[in-house]
């Protein structure tokens, strides 16, 4: 019996499907009250007077809780530090829980209205009055650093959160740029885009008199970070008196890994009034509150020398933090791009600096591959965009560039420009894999055949590599990262031979239930019936690093794998015991140990029946099958694939149309390839929905314009052709399962993808670049100007 | 996402209905379907004090088969209206427009009432019920009166309603024109509305209509291209100057200059189907 490898259904599925998911939302307590927060509708302003006198006498009101009485509590802290390149120490202001004195972004929470259901909550908002004094707001990273630009922080003089660099030495890289045969020059936004996971944020505080305990249920990636955040950093509550629960979640897409505002004052709450507190966003806050993604605006030079080899990179990238730091905000624009910034390629010398600074916008932190698209985006962008400038094929461009084949155990690891060691690689098989899939030659001619037809048809490329499974807790902590970055896993044998697993990785949609157990199973020759993966709660699980990263499996599952290694050593010297044969004569194997060359042989359940009932036991032998592991890794696993797009202009009205999608991803090993499509379908979707459609807007005065359904684009299955997927192996030579991580790839790969058919479409037109989203509207202006 | 409390009443004879509207006058608002009323309560957009349900009112329900017309009830969904033989025989745009409406969902909810009362520009009936020549008959406690479409969509959101006021049904006249008539849009990406929504209904021997919706705030016929066609020009000539003189709508979908451009060469591919 072999379950890896296999397409098993998800056994999470029935209960989302036919609605019986437990959603945080779906929980009720005896006693609950509801609350309500009101959001400041103004991006900058001073709060001169709140009057909850009126409102405080509504029907049903329990309590108003305004910035005042929680001014003692500590905001919600960064969960990453990142220092100037002076050394000093990046700026920190605190992020209130709600804010007494001035306002920073629409939606920044003013008041907690609490009642005994939530329309009497929001009722009685509608009668707390507050005077706003509007200030100018600014929006715009390259505003916000501006002399004399509105300040988001008094105590943050130029708005500038920290400034950073790595790579080579900036001198050499001017140098080797200015050399160069030809420089390929790129600058644009890589534009904010809103999460949007299906299950807004919703979260329960419920305080307990009688044992002075407190229970977070809360819709969140990693509910152990966010106990530690939250008792350690906010409220100061002993993280032993605290449970968190994430029980089924929505979807994340990295916006539910971060320590919320709305977490701790639910609790916090909950103990003034002794009473339980549920809170759910509504989409509308969802859209203003739920931290973004992206917002970077990015100069980047590609020095190339005559015959096309890469020769240097130096970029400058302006971060947009928002007007507060989220929980990994700085990590995002630093250590998770910057360090992707070799790619593929063998590009000797590589320079970023990076300003990240506060505007008075929603914050943004992780968006599904966080720092690694925006890296993929723009090395990806100035390929295409050198080899059309220098007349080299594009596939041949990268081809000559590629680093060589390294597997990690025969040859060593890569060691980039860029800090990071790339773990194992073998990249030109996925360009030519995907190539053959597009059948390059054929495109072309159909290409230069439908310009006659008034259609305009472009291919673009992305060979990607991303940094997944964070990672090792020392090299992570050397980064300024305030968390280990290991995880846990408890695999408890019952004495019926059946398996809880306990895991502290975190499935919102990602399908651990199935994935995991299929390694259980396997490795235990029992029926995936016979496993429960539990996780999403500190009670029930050790400890836990959560799920975001495509850490799960590399990481995650690593630490599953150790505890069977351990449940099946001491299996077997019970087993050995019971066959009256030496351990090392045994094997274990289907789900039984044998003594080899024999027949003899004893079933996995009757040596945990017997780990139990410890009768006939070895001497000496501790009862009980039940082990835990902390698993941290020693590298990051570094997954690629190439992404090739083909598009469809509309000449008339302007309309890009997916015509093909191709993928080939290398994530190592594959233990579910149902569900490895099914993360690769989900970031096609969301990274082709950045390059064609997403895109929050802001006005100048830090208004969210399209912060509904109606207005923000949303991909949907008929934007999209049927996607082309395959996959090639190589597996990560440092983790038991060879993994490497899938969840994300999808994402990172497919926006420059997109964006380069975009401009081979246009290529005859004399334009460098079109502005994401590449709306219908801005195709028409390029072919009309 | 929770309105403000609201009374619901739901009627099940029209005399009811309009003595409950008469009586609660500016308090109270008419649930047709809801798809784009209650959204706006529950962003507390609107917070009436009372909702008067009308489709539980049988007569409102029914699409009717007569010589020279046909009388869609207010309460007829779009879902009904699709698949009504009649009316994909002798008006087929309309059959067309009521299958682009939203989703299953919307289709199988929405009425064409509730729909043009709120008079989105944007909504995909103007354009079809200004190209088809219909009226809309208009009930209060006084008496009924039949508008003219011409003179029914007022601006935005606006309408030739009044407090008091019930649209009851729909009246489409079977004419030459309107068995040859197409409807077109392209989609705003987002919310699936009509960016640009251009309906032709064309007999060269009678009369050619050409409406738009999402062009501007309230939906209007091209009369430059009617009359440009009728004098026999083709369809590229006649579509030259569309929407000229026409207050465009701008938004960051698309800019009042590109909507304009889309009018035109959405006009062109309906006439294309037609011509």
């Amino acid at each position: 019996m072999t379950l890896i490898g296999t397409s098993v259904k998800r056994v999470e599925d029935k209960r989302f499907l036919t609605g019986k998911g437990q959603y945080t939302d779906d929980i009720k307590i005896p006693g609950m009250t509801y609350a309500y927060f009101i959001r400041s509708p103004h991006a900058h302003a001073n709060i001169k007077s709140i009057d909850i006198s009126t409102a405080s006498s509504e029907p049903g009101v329990v309590e108003i809780i305004t910035g005042k009485d929680v001014a003692e509590v500590n905001g919600v802290p960064a969960g990453w530090q990142v220092d100037f390149i002076n050394g000093e120490t990046m700026k920190e202001p605190k992020h209130p829980l709600l804010v007494p004195d001035t306002v920073k972004h629409v939606g920044d929470a003013v008041a907690m209205v609490i009642a005994e259901s939530y329309g009497a909550a929001k009722d009685a908002a509608e009668k707390v009055f507050i005077d706003y004094e509007v200030l100018p707001a600014v929006v715009s990273p390259s505003d916000a650093l501006k002399e004399g630009a509105p300040l988001v922080h008094a105590d943050c003089p130029s708005n500038l959160c920290f400034d950073w660099q790595l790579g080579n030495e900036k001198a050499d890289v001017d140098k080797a740029i200015e050399d160069s045969h030809h420089v390929t020059k790129l600058e644009f936004i890589n534009q904010r885009v809103v999460p949007n996971a299906m299950e807004p944020r919703s979260a329960i505080g419920h305080y307990e008199e009688h044992n002075g305990k407190y229970t977070l249920y809360t819709s969140t990636q990693n509910p152990h970070l966010i106990r530690l955040l939250m008792c350690a950093f906010v409220l100061g509550i002993p993280e032993h008196k605290v449970r968190v629960v994430a029980p089924d979640v929505g979807g994340g897409f990295g916006s539910k890994i971060f320590h919320y505002t709305e977490e701790a004052m639910v609790i916090w709450a909950s103990q003034r009034i002794n009473r339980p507190i549920k809170w759910t966003a509504e989409r509308s806050e969802s859209f203003l509150t739920d931290a973004h993604g992206r917002d970077h605006v990015t100069k980047a030079e590609l020095g190339l020398d005559k015959d096309g080899n890469f020769t240097a990179l130096r970029v400058n990238t302006q971060a947009n933090l928002g007007a507060y730091i989220s929980t990994f905000a700085p990590a995002v624009p630093t250590y998770l791009h910057g360090t992707l910034l070799q790619g593929l390629y063998t590009t000797p010398l590589i320079h970023i600096h990076v300003d990240a600074m506060f505007t008075h916008t929603n914050a943004v932190d992780a968006y599904r591959g966080a720092g690694r698209p925006e890296a993929t985006y723009l090395l990806e962008r100035l390929v295409d965009t050198a080899a059309l400038e220098m007349n080299i094929d594009p596939a041949e461009l990268r081809l000559k560039n590629f680093i060589d084949p390294f597997d990690g155990v025969e040859q060593p690891g890569y060691q980039t420009q860029v800090a990071l060691q790339y773990d194992s690689g073998n990249y030109q098989p996925v360009l030519k894999k995907a190539l053959g899939m597009v059948g390059y030659e054929q495109f072309r001619k159909d290409q230069e055949a439908a310009k006659s037809s008034g259609k305009l048809l472009g291919i673009g490329f992305s060979t990607y590599i991303e940094a997944c499974g964070i990672a090792p807790s020392a090299v992570v902590g050397a980064l300024g990262a305030r968390a280990g970055l290991f995880e846990s896993a408890q695999v408890r044998v019952q004495p019926t031979g059946k398996v809880s697993v306990y895991s502290g990785s975190h499935s919102h949609g990602q399908g651990h239930e199935t994935t995991f157990a299929q390694i259980v199973a396997d490795r235990f020759g029992i029926p995936l019936e016979d496993v429960e993966i539990v996780h999403g709660d500190s009670e029930a699980v050790a400890f836990g690093m959560g799920t975001y990263g495509s850490r799960s499996l590399a990481v995650g599952g690593s630490a599953i794998v150790k505890s069977m290694d351990k449940v099946i050593e001491k299996g077997t010297k019970i087993a050995a015991h019971l066959l009256e044969a030496n351990p090392d004569d045994l094997e274990f194997a289907g789900g039984k140990w044998t003594v080899k060359g024999t027949d003899k042989s004893v079933a996995f359940g009757d040596v945990s029946l017997t780990a139990y009932v410890p009768h006939n036991y070895p001497e000496g032998l501790e009862p009980g099958l039940d082990f835990s592991s902390f698993y941290d890794p020693t590298n990051f696993t570094y997954p690629f694939g190439c992404h090739i797009a083909i598009v469809e202009i509309d000449k008339e009205t302007g309309k890009v149309t997916m015509k093909r999608f191709i993928a080939v991803d290398d994530v190592g090993n594959v233990i579910n390839p149902m569900i490895v499509d099914g993360q690769i379908h989900g970031g096609l979707a969301q990274g082709i929905g950045q390059a064609l459609l997403e895109g929050a807007i802001y006005s100048d005065d830090g208004q969210l314009i399209n912060g509904t359904y109606m207005d923000y684009v949303m991909p949907r299955a008929d934007d999209f052709p049927m996607f082309e997927i395959d996959r090639t192996v190589t597996p990560c030579p440092h983790n038991p399962l060879g993994v490497k991580g899938a969840g994300e790839a999808g994402c990172i790969g497919s926006t420059p993808a997109v964006v380069n058919a975009v401009m081979d479409a246009l290529k005859d037109y004399g334009i460098h670049d079109v502005e994401m989203p590449v709306t219908s509207e801005k195709v028409w202006n390029i072919l009309n100007q | 996402m929770i309105p403000s409390q609201v009374a619901y009443r739901k009627p099940d004879n029209i005399n009811d209905a309009l003595q409950l509207v008469n009586d609660l006058a500016d308090d109270c608002k008419i649930l047709a379907g809801g798809h784009s009323l209650i959204p706006v309560m529950r962003l507390r957009l609107n917070d009436p004090e009372n909702l008067i349900d009308i489709t539980g009112i049988a007569e409102l329900k029914v699409i009717r088969d007569n010589e020279n017309s046909i009388t869609i009830g207010a309460c007829a969904t779009h879902a009904e209206i699709s698949r009504n033989e009649a009316i994909q025989q002798n008006a087929p745009m309309i059959s067309k427009a009521a299958g682009m409406i939203g989703d299953i969902q919307v289709r199988n909810f929405g009425t064409i009432g509730g729909s043009i009362a709120h008079a989105d520009p944007a909504a995909d009936w103007p354009a079809v019920l200004l190209a088809a020549n219909a009226s809309i008959v208009i009930k209060n406690a006084s008496g009924q009166r039949e508008v003219d479409i011409d003179q029914f969509f007022k601006g935005l959101f606006t309408t030739a309603c009044d407090d008091g006021d019930i649209i009851t049904a729909i009246r489409i006249p079977k004419t030459a024109f309107n068995k040859n008539s197409t409807y077109v849009k392209f989609v705003q990406p987002a919310s699936r509305f009509a960016l640009v929504g251009c309906a032709v209904a064309l007999d060269k021997n009678s009369e050619i209509r050409v409406a738009f919706n999402g062009v501007s705030a309230t939906p209007f016929r091209d009369n430059g291209i009617e009359k440009s066609l009728m004098n026999g020009d083709d369809a590229a000539t006649a579509t030259a100057n569309t929407a000229d003189g026409v207050s465009v709508m701008s938004d960051h979908f698309a800019k009042s200059n590109y909507r304009k451009h889309l009018a035109g060469v959405y006009a062109r591919k309906a006439l294309s189907e037609l011509m």
